[in-house]
């Protein structure tokens, strides 16, 4: 009962399919993360390096943040996962809202500044 | 069990509404809230519409003038129709999602107490130097620090709290509808009302977060010497009409959709008949929910953004009107053939239909860009978009208030005296707002506090007036209605008092805390109507009956509330001379509501239990 709660398991719950799944999920996580770290690192060094002009960097930083992001959402936060389709498409239709509407206002206002 | 005694341990009253995270309790909250709010932001309509009663009246000053204007629409919006729409959410739609409860009971009852302490804060404004006066729209410059007084700090925290509130009630909403469903209740056989408070609250995680960035903004500038919106500084004015507009323009169908799904729910009870074309319900709500957010541009016509840009965005705000054309349809449809009783709830939702429609046609008129330039800022303008509200959104609201009612309290409104009622409101409501149209067609400027005689307007305005009265007269006597019928009307137990068809008229009345005993198993859109017609009338249940886990009580949504008011306090005492100084007033806040926020993260709350054998006898008792 509720109570109960907050004793810690005596053993694993899982069976072994699962914790197969558990094993292969945290491989996957481990790789993803030295793969965002290793982005991360060649952004500095676009940035960092000289001989890189400023019009590459720009461009190619903000392709790398836009990786960084799917990686973030998609495997740590697990949108990759099954039954994450709601999360999804709120996801989806949120960028479909927020997309024209940022460019919609850049043109209107005439103020490009970064 | 320990934890059983939490339960039926006695709790005084107060106690008992301030720590509630029941949905149905927090319904009655916002219920009571909402209009409180309603009737404060009428009388202040009233007091300006004495002034206008005829030329050149010296009633009230013109800086009262503004303030009142401005309050009124702020409130009307923000404070009155908002919690109204969360009320009935709140009460109806776990009921006919056939849940337990919202996904998040104690995020819900945080939700109001942040509105509550916003609405709060906003309305102290007139005891510390006058209310916000720049309007409800706020436009920078008007309402920078250089030209925009104490009040309108107020308005920017006010409107940023009770804000939050909404928002986080807006995602418990999305959850609550996609989680906890029933089983058989597919999307598809969703009730109409829960379908456009879906998407009600999709706009509303689309649109308060703009509005909360502008707010901030505004926020920084005016408090912190920032310049967005200080054209001398790099800063830009336009920007702040674009951010509130994007958030403004979804705002106004974050009203009106749930008034549609009210009106859904009304119009089949009452004509004994399915509702008409239910998928192209759906999808003309989405769509509706979709273009909401390109539109925007329509109120700035006048600003001067260009041809190209008037074209798109004229052409983009009428596309809407096919949607909605569908919608209007299928209701006149639905009626159609029915057996149409005509109860008080059925003379709102039948109403609803031509009025709205007639605040459609307007605002298609106000979409072309070039006559919009004739238009805009005239009393045409305030015409149209109070056909959409008031005999939109009020209208339905009040549809739900006379439906749902029985549900709520356990008895009927009286129901003569609720048509008296709805032909006086009814009458009133064209009486001050039709002739509106054509004051701004012969060109009488909104916003001002008065104007000239003999310019042929004041006839139409001393109608306009009288009109308002007319409406104060209903809503008198809809409060004599309530007294009333809380005092004399028979008490029912009947589950279904209206013959309705959805889920939430297959509860006990009153309804048990735990709403079902057993959850229902659904079977077909209209469920309630499915059993009465194939099965025995009731819902079949689709799990045994055993004990039911509840969440307890807290008083932390409440202290989190008084802290987000002290902070948000804290924060306009910037610019005033109190004897304390605004940090310690921040932190003291801060402290507050963070350190509620820790209590609740460090607390081991597992609700409690209600068992079976208390179920059964609540379930006989209550039968
Ligand atoms: C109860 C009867 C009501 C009366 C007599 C009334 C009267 C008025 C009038 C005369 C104005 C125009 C002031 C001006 O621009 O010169 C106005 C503005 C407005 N009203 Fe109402 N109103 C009523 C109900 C409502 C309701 C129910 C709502 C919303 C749910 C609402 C929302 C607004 C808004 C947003 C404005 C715009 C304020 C502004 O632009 O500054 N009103 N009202
Ligand atoms: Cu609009």
């Amino acid at each position: 009962m509720a109570e109960n709660l907050d004793q810690p398991f005596k053993e694993s719950a899982m069976n072994n399919e699962e914790k197969r799944k558990i094993n292969r999920e945290q491989r996957t996580q481990v790789i993803a993360f030295a793969f965002m770290i290793g982005i991360t690192i060649l952004a500095f060094l676009a940035v960092g390096a000289e001989g890189v002009p400023g019009t590459f960097t720009t461009p190619f930083i903000l392709l790398l943040a836009f990786v960084q992001l799917l990686l973030q959402l998609y495997y740590f936060m697990h949108l990759k996962d099954k039954d994450h389709g709601w999360p999804n498409s709120f996801m989806i239709s949120g960028l479909v809202l927020a997309a024209p509407m940022i460019v919609a206002l850049i043109m209107l206002l005439g103020v490009v500044k970064y | 069990m320990v934890s059983e005694a939490t339960n039926t341990r006695k709790k005084s009253v107060l106690w008992d509404w301030l720590t509630t995270v029941d949905h149905k309790k927090i319904a009655i909250l916002y219920l009571i809230a909402g209009t409180l709010f309603f009737v404060k932001a009428g009388l202040m309509a009233v007091l300006f519409r004495i002034q206008l009663i005829a030329p050149e009246m010296e009633f009230i000053s013109g800086q009262t003038f503004n303030e009142l204007v401005t309050m009124h629409g702020t409130i009307m919006l923000f404070l009155a129709a908002t919690p109204l729409i969360f009320a009935f959410a709140n009460f109806a739609i776990p009921l006919q999602i056939g849940a337990r409860d919202v996904a998040f009971p104690f995020v819900n009852a945080l939700g109001f107490w942040l509105f509550l302490s916003g609405g709060i804060l906003l309305s102290i404004s007139w005891f510390f130097g006058g209310a916000p006066d720049a309007g409800w729209t706020s436009y920078v410059p008007l309402a920078s620090r250089e030209f925009g007084g104490l009040g309108i700090d107020f308005y920017v925290l006010g409107l940023q709290i009770s804000g939050f509130g909404t928002l986080i009630s807006g995602i418990n909403f999305i959850v609550t509808i996609i989680n906890m469903r029933a089983p058989g209740m597919t999307m598809m056989r969703l009730p109409l009302f829960c379908w456009t408070m879906l998407v009600t609250s999709m706009l509303i995680v689309f649109a308060f977060t703009p509005l909360a960035a502008g707010l901030a903004l505004l926020m920084l500038d005016r408090i912190f010497d920032a310049q967005f919106f200080i054209p001398g500084e790099g800063g830009n004015v336009v920007l702040w009409q674009h951010i509130f507009w994007i958030f403004g323009h979804p705002e106004v169908y974050i009203l009106v959709m749930p008034a549609f799904g009210i009106i859904s729910e009304v119009v089949p009870a009452f004509s004994k008949k399915r509702l008409f074309g239910y998928t192209s319900m759906v999808f003309a709500v989405l769509i509706i929910g979709f273009l909401s957010f390109m539109v925007w541009l329509h109120h700035m016509f006048t600003v001067g953004v260009g041809p190209i840009a008037n074209s798109v965005f004229a052409i983009a705000t009428m596309t809407i009107a096919v949607p909605t054309g569908i919608k209007i349809f299928n209701w006149l449809f639905t009626m159609w053939g029915g057996k149409i009783k005509f109860t008080t709830a059925m003379h709102f939702g039948a109403s609803f239909v031509p009025t709205f429609v007639l605040g459609g046609v307007t605002g298609v008129m106000l979409a072309m860009a070039p006559v919009d330039h004739l238009y805009h800022d005239t009393y045409f303008v305030v015409a149209h978009f109070h056909y959409i509200i008031v005999g939109g959104i009020v209208l339905g609201l009040l549809a739900g208030l006379f439906y749902w009612y029985p549900k709520m309290f356990g008895h009927k409104l009286n129901e003569t005296l609720g048509i008296i009622f709805f032909w006086i409101f009814y009458i009133g409501f064209h009486l001050t707002f039709f002739v509106q149209h054509i004051l701004g067609l012969i060109g009488m400027p909104r916003r001002v506090y008065t104007y000239l005689e003999g310019q042929g307007m004041d006839t139409m305005n001393f109608i306009s007036s009288v009109g308002a009265f007319l409406m104060s007269v209903a809503i008198i006597i809809l409060v004599i209605n309530i007294i009333y019928s809380a005092l004399k009307a028979e008490r029912i137990t009947e589950k279904d008092p209206w013959d309705a068809r959805t889920l939430e008229w297959a509860t006990s009345t009153p309804v048990a805390e735990y709403n079902f005993a057993q959850t229902p198993q659904v079977r077909s859109l209209d469920p309630v109507f499915y059993e009465k017609i194939h099965g025995n009338g009731e819902m079949k249940p689709a799990e045994p009956l055993d004990e039911i886990h509840m969440p307890n009580g807290s008083i932390l949504p409440f202290i989190m509330g008084v802290g987000m008011f002290i902070a948000g306090f804290g924060f306009i005492s910037f610019h005033m001379d109190l004897f304390i100084s605004p940090y310690v007033i921040i932190a003291i806040g801060g402290i507050t509501f963070f350190g509620a926020m820790a209590a609740r993260s460090l607390q081991n709350d597992h609700g409690y239990h209600i068992d079976k054998e208390t179920v059964e006898s609540m379930e006989k008792e209550l039968s």
